[in-house]
């Protein structure tokens, strides 16, 4: 199956939900809510996915196979039925690769012309 | 959480499967958070906010996805595709052309403001007849009636423009000030009439057709000065476009002088009265106050108003019930097309559901849910209807100019109907309609998931249950097609029957001009004696011509001029007497247009003003009053003056040809009072002649040129058109009729041959065993046959009484032709038994071919 990704560059500029959504996913596979959770922690609250955008984006995303829906289940004791896990594929990776590129490279040409702040 | 789940039916199915559970899941945890009323209520209008943008947005890329997958598989089958859309768009198009012209005549308000408080009044008299109203009877009711906001009135007749280029007759309405104002119109340019212009009568407002084709748009027109009838008038208004009052031949407007206005003579009824409903009151209200007005004026008038009453109908409705049945036959006529051409689509759309089993198949393994197929597939037929829609509406466009025939012209409205927005949703509406409900169903059908469970058994038992399915549908076509057929033939038949009847004169190798003398140019006899004499002895004279003469209005062509009759020694003429039609002619008339002289002598030019006043009547006239007697030489007082009966010839169709018409009688056109109006001279010339009547033409211009450079000739037409004209509505009726029929009687018959060419292809294995087990062909081919006529018979036999139902609905219409006419059904079921033999004989003689052998190894 790894033969040949689709070039990542394709997928370039990402939503903000689908970047944030595989930023969530890149260390852990997580089900909807706590994706929605880590969002909202690490932007200090100043993102909260909603419902209907998160899983809109969630379906698109396993459309275009940035994710996969994992089997792995958590402890039984932890495990929820109804929820189900995601998982970051390496095209996903790949592709928030591509992303964190293109943004780096914007944000140094903005630095380039005195357009960013407290530049360390 | 209810609440939460009836929200979440916004979105698709298909999401709504996936995720709903966990966005419930989540709504809950987050509900859970929300300590406060306020946090709850900020909570909730989010998640509206959420589930409706995200719900608007999931559909929308299905759509997306689904249109693109459509238009890919469409451009795949261009066969399908095409045919698909030229069904529905022949369908779309009957309608949406039988829509426009129906909403324009029975539907759409008329083009003034509040128009639905227009009323027509009327004269309504001891017999129930509808008539025209006096001077004086008008200012009664205009006086009396506190029912009424406003009240206008006017008459029409022709007048000649001289002095812009050739002289030209036009139609021209004498109007009240008040007209104006009650309809509630503004003019384009300048303004309408005021009392001042009722005092001098000098003024003229142009229609805007006259406008742009006689002064080519002239924005310096108002001011201007014209000669009508010889009389100088000031243009001081040109009116817009869509204003067609009282009627679209009208070309300019003129004041009614005082003179007229103060007729105090009840019983010289000539003009027309209209009015404004105050608001509020009802047309109920406004009847009762009239009939206690009328009641009111009879006891003060007895000898002129003795049981006259008032008829306030709405402007509306002034047309024939005819007209209103004509075109709702033709509606009726469309929807059974589309009918026919939906049950077509749904076939279509079946036939190519079976062709795709295995792609349907691979999708549901694949996890698609049927919803989504279903969703799917109507997307496909709306693609296709409302391509078809779009096709029809184009149709329509192109046909309408066809149907204009079926606008009565006694509406104030404009030739024929544009298509607009109205049209446009009609047909949008319908197309939707038409792909959601025709779309749905089969793919329904198809995707059946136990079906398709079962697909890879065979495909026979699928085959089987859709074949049911199709022939519903085709059965559904042949009933809708003879409905339609029937409908055709009957009505086909009651034109033949009109054009059969006998108009009293014989038209062919006539030609009719008009050449209205004005007055007060023409209003002595002499002079107009002269110009007669001069024009009718050149027109005699020249080469083929073998007879010609003048009268003062056409059978079928003119209105107007009915008169009540006393008979000498049986009273007076009041109220209650009989009526006939009245004509001033020149000699020569009756010999012009061939109407049979059976008794006594012509008018002729010997009947001067100081000899004996002279009528000739029509036979009719003479059975009414004096049956078995001699007429010649009886005396009756016809509406004022003493005639004295020289002759009685045949009766002539005056009304046109379904309808009676009131007894004829001519009178001299010397013999006239004095101060008779110009509707009483004689201006339709008739030419009988060898030659081709439009050779004529150029000559008969030169000669009145001559005897009058300012004389118009106007109104040229044969004869033959003016009998044909009267039955114009009808025989365009019938020919669009025929055309549906056609169409329908096609479609039916491609149905048939689809569907049998479908089942033998899905009982080949079936015909094939039968081979081998020693069926003969003919057997085979007689199985088939029957299953056609099973077929035929299931269509044909409801269609016959949904036929009679239909006829007996438009027995009005059928001019004496009953619904159950024998002829037209028994052509009709043969029709279409023929029709199936031959649409099953070519998948029968494939059937017969079959090769056992083949036919078992195939697909098991």
């Amino acid at each position: 199956m790894a033969a040949s990704l689709p070039d990542p560059d394709t997928f370039l500029p990402l939503p903000a939900a689908t970047f944030h959504i595989l930023i969530a996913l890149a260390k852990e596979d997580r089900h909807g809510y706590a994706i929605m959770q880590d969002v909202e922690q690490r932007t200090g609250g100043a993102l909260r996915l909603s419902a209907g955008t998160l899983y809109r984006s969630i379906q698109r995303m396993l459309d275009q196979a940035l994710i996969r829906e994992s089997n792995e289940r958590p402890e039984p004791a932890l495990d929820d039925e109804r929820r189900r896990y995601y998982r970051i594929t390496p095209l996903g990776e790949a592709v928030a690769r591509a992303e964190a590129r293109r943004m780096a490279e914007l944000v140094r040409m903005a630095r380039a012309q005195g357009l960013v702040l407290g530049s360390r | 959480m209810r609440a939460y789940r009836l929200l979440l039916r916004l979105l698709p199915a298909s999401f709504r499967l996936e995720y709903g559970e966990e966005m419930t899941a989540m709504f809950s945890e987050r509900r859970r958070e929300a300590t406060s009323t306020l946090t709850m209520l900020t909570l909730w209008a989010e998640t509206i906010e959420d589930i409706v943008r995200n719900a608007l947005a999931a559909h929308w890329d299905i759509l997306r996805q689904d249109l693109h997958y459509a238009v890919r598989a469409l451009a795949r089958t261009p066969g399908f595709t095409a045919t698909a859309i030229l069904v529905t768009g022949l369908g779309i198009g009957a309608n949406a052309a039988a829509f426009s012209v129906a909403d324009f005549v029975l539907i759409r308000p008329l083009p003034y403001v509040e128009a639905d408080r227009l009323v027509k009044l009327s004269e309504q008299t001891p017999d129930g007849g509808i008539n025209v109203v006096s001077p004086a009877l008008y200012r009664d009711w205009r006086t009396g009636s506190p029912v009424f906001q406003s009240m206008g009135a006017y008459f029409n007749m022709g007048v000649n423009l001289v002095g812009e280029g050739e002289p030209q007759h036009l139609q021209q309405s004498v109007v009240t000030a008040s007209l104006f104002p009650t309809l509630g119109v503004r003019p384009l340019r300048g303004r309408t009439f005021t009392a001042e212009d009722e005092r001098d009568g000098g003024a003229i407002i142009l229609s805007y057709s006259l406008w742009q084709s006689a002064f080519n748009g002239d924005e310096a027109i108002i001011g201007k000065r014209l000669l009508t009838d010889g009389l100088p008038r000031e243009v001081v208004g040109v009116m817009p476009p869509d204003f067609h009052f009282p009627r679209r031949e009208i070309a300019v407007w003129t004041p009614m002088g005082v003179a007229l206005q103060s007729d105090e003579d009840r019983t010289n009824t000539y003009w027309e009265a209209i009015a404004r409903l105050r608001s509020g009151v009802t047309l109920e209200q406004a009847r009762a106050q009239m009939d206690a007005l009328s009641r009111q004026l009879a006891q003060q008038f007895p000898q002129e108003l003795e049981g006259v009453s008032a008829s306030v109908a709405r402007l509306r409705d002034q047309f024939s019930s005819q007209s209103r049945a004509l075109l709702l036959a033709l509606c009726a006529a469309a929807a059974c097309v589309l009918l026919i051409a939906c049950a077509n689509l749904a076939n279509l759309l079946l036939a190519r559901a079976l062709t795709r089993h295995q792609e349907v198949v691979v999708r549901v393994a694949l996890g698609a849910g049927r919803e989504r197929l279903v969703r799917q597939s109507i997307t496909e037929s709306l693609l296709l209807a409302l391509l078809g829609g779009a096709l029809g509406v184009g149709i329509a466009v192109v046909s309408l100019p066809l149907l204009t025939r079926l606008i009565p012209t006694s509406l104030p409205i404009a030739q024929s109907p544009v298509v607009d927005l109205r049209i446009l949703m009609f047909a949008g509406v319908l197309s939707t309609l038409t792909g959601v409900a025709f779309g749905a169903w089969p793919a329904w059908q198809s995707s059946d998931t136990h079906e398709v469970g079962i697909a890879n058994a065979g495909a026979r038992a699928v085959g089987g249950r859709r074949a049911r399915a199709r022939a519903v549908l085709v059965a559904t076509e042949i009933m809708a097609s003879v409905v339609l057929l029937i409908s055709a033939g009957l009505l086909l038949h009651a034109l033949v029957r009109v054009q059969d009847v006998e108009p009293g004169f014989r038209a062919t190798n006539v030609v009719a001009l008009r050449t209205a003398l004005p007055s007060p140019k023409y209003d002595s006899l002499p002079r107009r004696a002269a110009f007669y004499r001069d024009v009718l002895t050149e027109v005699r004279a020249m080469p083929g011509v073998s007879g010609a003469a003048y009268i003062s209005g056409l059978p079928m062509a003119s209105q107007g001029g009915v008169w009540p009759v006393a008979i000498e020694g049986e009273g007076e003429v009041g109220p209650r007497s009989p009526h006939a039609i009245s004509r001033y002619v020149t000699a020569g008339f009756f010999a012009a247009l061939q109407i049979p002289l059976r008794r006594g002598r012509d008018v002729s030019e010997a009947d001067e003003m100081n000899q004996p006043w002279v009528a000739v009547v029509s036979e009719s006239f003479v059975k009414r009053h004096w049956p078995n007697q001699d007429p010649i030489g009886k005396r009756f007082t016809f509406l004022t003056d003493k005639r004295i009966v020289v002759g009685v010839v045949g009766d002539v169709r005056v009304r046109g040809l379904e309808r009676q018409s009131e007894p004829q009688v001519y009178l001299s056109y010397k013999q006239v009072a004095e101060l008779a109006t110009p509707f009483f001279y004689p201006r339709e010339l008739v030419v009988r002649s060898s030659v081709s009547p439009s050779s004529l033409i150029p000559t008969v211009r030169s000669i009145v040129r001559r005897i009058d450079p300012e004389q118009p000739v106007s109104d040229i037409r044969p004869m033959t058109e003016i009998v044909s004209d009267v039955t114009a509505a009808r025989s365009v009726q019938v020919r669009v009729l025929g055309a549906f029929a056609a169409l329908a009687f096609l479609l039916a018959a491609s149905g048939i041959h689809g569907l049998l060419s479908f089942s033998v292809s899905s009982r080949q294995r079936e015909i094939g065993v039968r081979m081998a087990l020693g069926a003969q062909g003919r057997e085979v081919v007689r199985m088939i046959v029957r299953q056609a006529l099973l077929l035929a018979g299931a269509g044909v036999i409801p269609g016959l009484v949904l036929a009679y139902l239909a006829g007996r609905t438009m027995e009005s219409l059928l001019f004496g032709v009953r619904p159950n006419d024998v002829v037209t059904f028994t052509a009709v079921a043969v029709l279409c038994v023929v029709m199936t033999v031959i649409g099953c004989l070519a998948p029968a003689l494939r059937a017969v071919r079959v090769d056992p052998a083949i036919a078992l190894r195939a697909q098991v």
